[in-house]
């Protein structure tokens, strides 16, 4: 969407202030469309009255993405990919994640299939208070034989409900696997020069979304596109090509820029469709397992950052998932946001008069991570979030943000009842140690001060050799 | 139309010149199409390959119907010859009208591919260079040079002059580090140094940075007379251009880094640094006095940043060309976003014409080993897939910190782990196009094995 002014958008809308969306009125309404935090389809009216069929028709081409968006999957699971309006994150937000799509290939024997398959689908780790996942499986024919490939993707999707990429430039092998999962409206990978009648027809004859790959050549890339879209196939994901070394490298770069600015500056609507990056080609570089998989995750960064829509990767390796995964939701979380909670008591468990009270800042990630710390090892606690304008322990401690003076305020506020407790004593984060001085004197014996880790990780131990307090 | 007509068969029959009739379908005088769709059975689904068939006969007739002169130009529209249908029943137009025709191109379109570049780009960052040489007036063996982008990092609108450097850590006292760096560094620990030799020697640093953390109060409080001797020690030790950092306690880093502008005078040193909270003037004029080079540091804040470096350069007469900013690490899972946005936001801004922003910026890379998934041995969170090996794990966080913030503009890094650095280099000088190798075959990642 290029529109800035709620206005313009204002004269495509009922202009009644019904109300139904929520909010107050229809530009307030309008105001949500421009920040993509409403969608059309929540003002009713426009939607189910004929007389404004028009207006709709309008408002629906205004506020589309620059960048299409294209569904894979269906269901929970369904992945959105492209979508995207800006070339930097600040310039808004970017909004769809690039799915990560990890590989298995119907060579491999049955047993070895379905661990990998069952790695893939249950990875996780907690981070800001969410569970970070993979959301997509690649398959890869490596055997080039029809039968062999359906069997492999019948056994994916026996095993898992991801949505799948399915991929090989033979069409009869494509074929071979739509008859099983077209249903599940997979991706399928890939129409080239050479096979791209063929293909087009099964993208056309199953209702598939499909990758165009025309490696290192921008202007075959968009003469695919262009045809593709000729003949109504416009669910499509460009394959511009991945070098993982030398020269082409940086050419992939240069195009994938390129790529992003021809759709998000320019409005070059023909071939404004999500990139598909394949950071997996690390592995055709080297020999040595953890060289591939660093490389991998260095060209995921780089793509992650510049305008990668979806990503075919291969190490499940923890030092690899763990680093790509925080990379990319930091890149993809919404800078308009502040990372912040509440500030306030928090419970986690049952905590009763023998808990204690954990103290940490209303910085999101500090807080979660505090949380899920103590949670996770079933403590019963309170933890006291305090309000230190979303930043971390450590910074707010030398800004100022976090003071003895704050704290005290912070526990009159919640009107926290000491006397409830059977051992009065919150727990000073270990990198705010040096208040504790000054807070026994402010809180004058009302409650002991007791000084914890310094990571919260190691909150575990500290109960175990400090709780419940000795005197 | 019991049957579907195959192309090859009317293809067959068109070129016999026998055109009279099709199964169900007649071909007549001026071109005309004829289907029987009162027969029972039609329904939607009828219209649907119906409305394929048809538009790849009207092709074909089209073709042949051209090469004899009919005029055929109706017969493009398979919907127009659905509703051309007599009878046409009312659901059958509509299934074919709704049913977009499907045809295979024949052939590929030919597309031209082009982008311009961003005309917003005005402003050229500040070429600050680190290090003297003798011609100089100085001892180093060469120079280091930072800045000069006229876009931003690896894009296409205008090369970048000069790569990014990395400064690796040196501490003059015995500090406690993560694991996988610490193996690295036990020989040299207590001897600054062989530290700074090994990472220039052995871990090829472009620079090193030492960190007089020993005069922290709160540590051993040495004074500034002492702290400085490790700064002649490391001059001695290697000849390329460093970079001085305190302890980062505001009262006593001003007394000691001025010290370290002294002794080191001459040598253009990187003095790390200076910042709102702390006696900046007094920091800017130890560069000035002594021909040193100024790292501006705010926290993630960017009119602090405009704030400091038009106070340097207003109030203690640093000039443009020794002015470097640190606007601050938040490593990799531990706020990077912020970090990100921050740094690529002045870049941006210093590009489209923000004079106080345009300097060359540093990034505190080692940050990337304060997080716990860089060096915790497994998750505190036992819900948590396995976390591995941490000593794969730490070098790759520092990896992804630092590169990350390469594509947002940093031009210096600050780094400890040796496989760090190697990477960090790799991958920048692979985006400048300045590392030859053989590309492999970028469609065989489909056919490798697992």
């Amino acid at each position: 969407m290029k529109e800035t002014s709620p206005l313009n958008l204002y004269k495509q809308l009922p202009q009644t202030n019904c109300k139904k969306c929520g909010e107050e009125t229809c530009m307030a309404y309008a105001a949500g469309l421009i920040s993509r935090t409403r969608k059309v389809e929540e003002c009713t009216p426009l939607v189910d009255e004929k007389k404004y069929a028009k207006k709709l028709e309008t408002l629906r081409s205004i506020v589309a993405p620059e960048l299409k968006m294209v569904y894979i999957g269906v269901g929970e699971k369904q992945v959105k990919v492209g979508g995207e309006d800006v070339m930097f994150r600040h310039q808004m937000t970017f909004f769809n994640k690039p799915p990560f799509a990890y590989d298995v290939a119907d060579n491999m024997d049955e047993a070895k299939l379905v661990e990998r398959v069952k790695k893939i689908s249950t990875w996780r780790k907690f981070y800001i208070g969410k569970w970070q996942n993979v959301e997509m499986i690649a398959v890869r024919s490596v055997s080039d034989d029809p039968a062999k490939f359906a069997a492999c993707v019948k056994t994916v999707m026996a095993n898992s409900d991801f949505p799948l990429i399915l991929c090989s430039f033979n069409p009869a092998v494509l074929k071979a696997g739509l008859e099983v999962a077209a249903k599940a409206k997979p991706l399928i990978y890939a129409a080239n020069k050479d096979n791209w009648k063929e293909v087009a027809q099964l993208a056309f004859d199953y209702k598939v979304p499909v990758t165009l790959s025309v490696p290192f050549d921008l202007d075959g890339l968009k003469s695919m596109a262009v045809t593709f879209a000729g003949m109504g196939l416009t669910d499509l994901i460009l394959d511009p090509g991945t070098a993982p070394n030398g020269k082409l490298l940086q050419q992939t770069l240069l195009n994938f820029i390129n790529l992003r600015r021809a759709a998000v500056e320019e409005a070059q609507r023909d071939i404004a469709y999500p990139v598909m990056v394949l950071p997996i080609n690390a592995w055709l570089t080297t020999e040595d397992p953890v060289r591939a998989s660093y490389w991998e995750s260095v060209l995921t960064a780089a793509f992650v950052i510049r305008g990668g829509a979806i990503m075919i990767k291969h190490s499940l390796e923890a030092h690899s998932m763990m680093p790509d995964m925080h990379l990319r939701f930091n890149i993809y979380t919404d800078p308009r946001t502040p990372v912040q909670v509440k500030p306030g008591i928090y419970k986690v468990g049952k905590p009763g008069p023998e808990s204690p009270v954990f103290l940490t800042t209303n910085f999101a990630l500090t807080y979660y991570t505090v949380e899920s710390d103590i949670a996770s090892n079933g403590i019963d606690a309170y933890i006291i979030a305090i309000n230190t304008d979303g930043i971390g322990v450590q910074a707010s401690v030398a800004g100022g943000q976090l003071s003895p003076t704050k704290i005290l305020d912070s526990f009159n506020e919640a009107a926290f009842k000491w006397e409830d407790q059977k051992y009065p004593a919150m727990v000073l984060p270990g990198m705010a140690a040096k208040f504790s001085g000054e807070l026994e004197d402010l809180f004058a014996g009302k409650t002991k001060i007791m000084v914890g880790p310094e990571d919260s990780g190691r909150i575990i131990g500290w109960m175990k050799d400090f709780w419940p307090p000795k005197n | 139309m019991a049957e579907k007509i195959s192309l090859s068969d009317l293809n067959k029959t068109l070129a016999e010149m026998n055109v009279q009739s099709l199964e169900g379908l007649k071909i007549e005088g001026d071109v005309e199409i004829e289907i029987d769709a009162g027969a029972g059975g039609v329904g939607p689904l009828f219209a649907y390959y119906f409305g394929q068939e048809a538009a790849k006969i009207a092709m074909q007739l089209m073709n042949f119907a051209k090469a004899v002169g009919y005029p055929v130009e109706n017969l493009l529209q398979p919907v127009a010859i659905a509703q051309a249908i007599s009878p046409a029943p009312k659901d059958l137009a509509a299934a074919a009208a709704a049913v977009p025709a499907f045809r295979v191109a024949s052939t590929l379109a030919s597309a031209k591919f082009a982008v311009g570049v961003d005309k917003t780009w005005r402003n050229t960052i500040q070429e600050v260079t680190l290090g003297a040489t003798k011609a100089n007036g100085g001892s180093r063996g060469h120079v280091v040079k930072l800045g000069g982008e006229k876009a931003m990092p690896f894009f296409p609108d205008a090369a970048m002059p000069h790569a990014p450097k990395i400064t690796m850590d040196v501490f003059d006292m015995p500090i406690g580090m993560a694991k996988a760096v610490k193996m690295h560094y036990e020989d040299v620990i207590n001897s600054p140094g062989e530290w700074a030799k090994k990472a220039v020697k052995k871990f090829g640093a472009d620079m090193v940075t030492v960190h007089l953390i020993s005069t922290d109060p709160l540590l051993k409080d040495t004074s500034a007379q002492e702290a400085v001797k490790t700064v002649e020690e490391v001059l001695q030790a290697v000849d390329v251009p460093i970079c001085i950092g305190g302890s980062g306690n505001p009262t006593k880093d001003p007394i000691v880094l001025s010290k370290a502008a002294e002794v080191a005078q001459g040598e253009r040193v990187l003095i790390a640094s200076a910042n709102l909270n702390m006696d900046w003037e007094k920091i800017g004029k130890a560069c000035v006095d002594n021909g040193h080079v100024c790292l501006a540091w705010t926290q993630l804040e960017i009119n602090s940043q405009k704030e400091l470096n038009r106070k340097l350069m207003k109030v203690a007469g640093v000039p443009r060309e020794s002015i470097v900013m640190d606007p601050t690490t938040a490593a990799l899972a531990y706020g990077l976003d912020f970090a990100y946005s921050n740094m690529e936001r002045i870049r941006l801004g210093a590009l489209k014409g923000d004079e106080e922003l345009t300097f060359p910026m540093s990034s505190g890379t080692t940050n990337a080993w304060g997080v716990r998934e860089s060096w915790m041995v497994r998750s505190p969170n036992k819900d948590d897939s396995d976390w591995g090996d941490r000593m794969l794990r730490g070098p790759i966080w520092e990896i992804l910190t630092g590169y990350s913030l390469a594509m947002a503009g940093v031009d210096i890094f600050m780094m400890m782990h040796p496989t760090a650095v190697a990477y960090v280099h790799e991958i920048t000088q692979s985006l400048m196009g300045r590392i030859e190798a053989k590309t492999p075959d970028t469609a065989a990642w489909l056919k490798m094995g697992v």
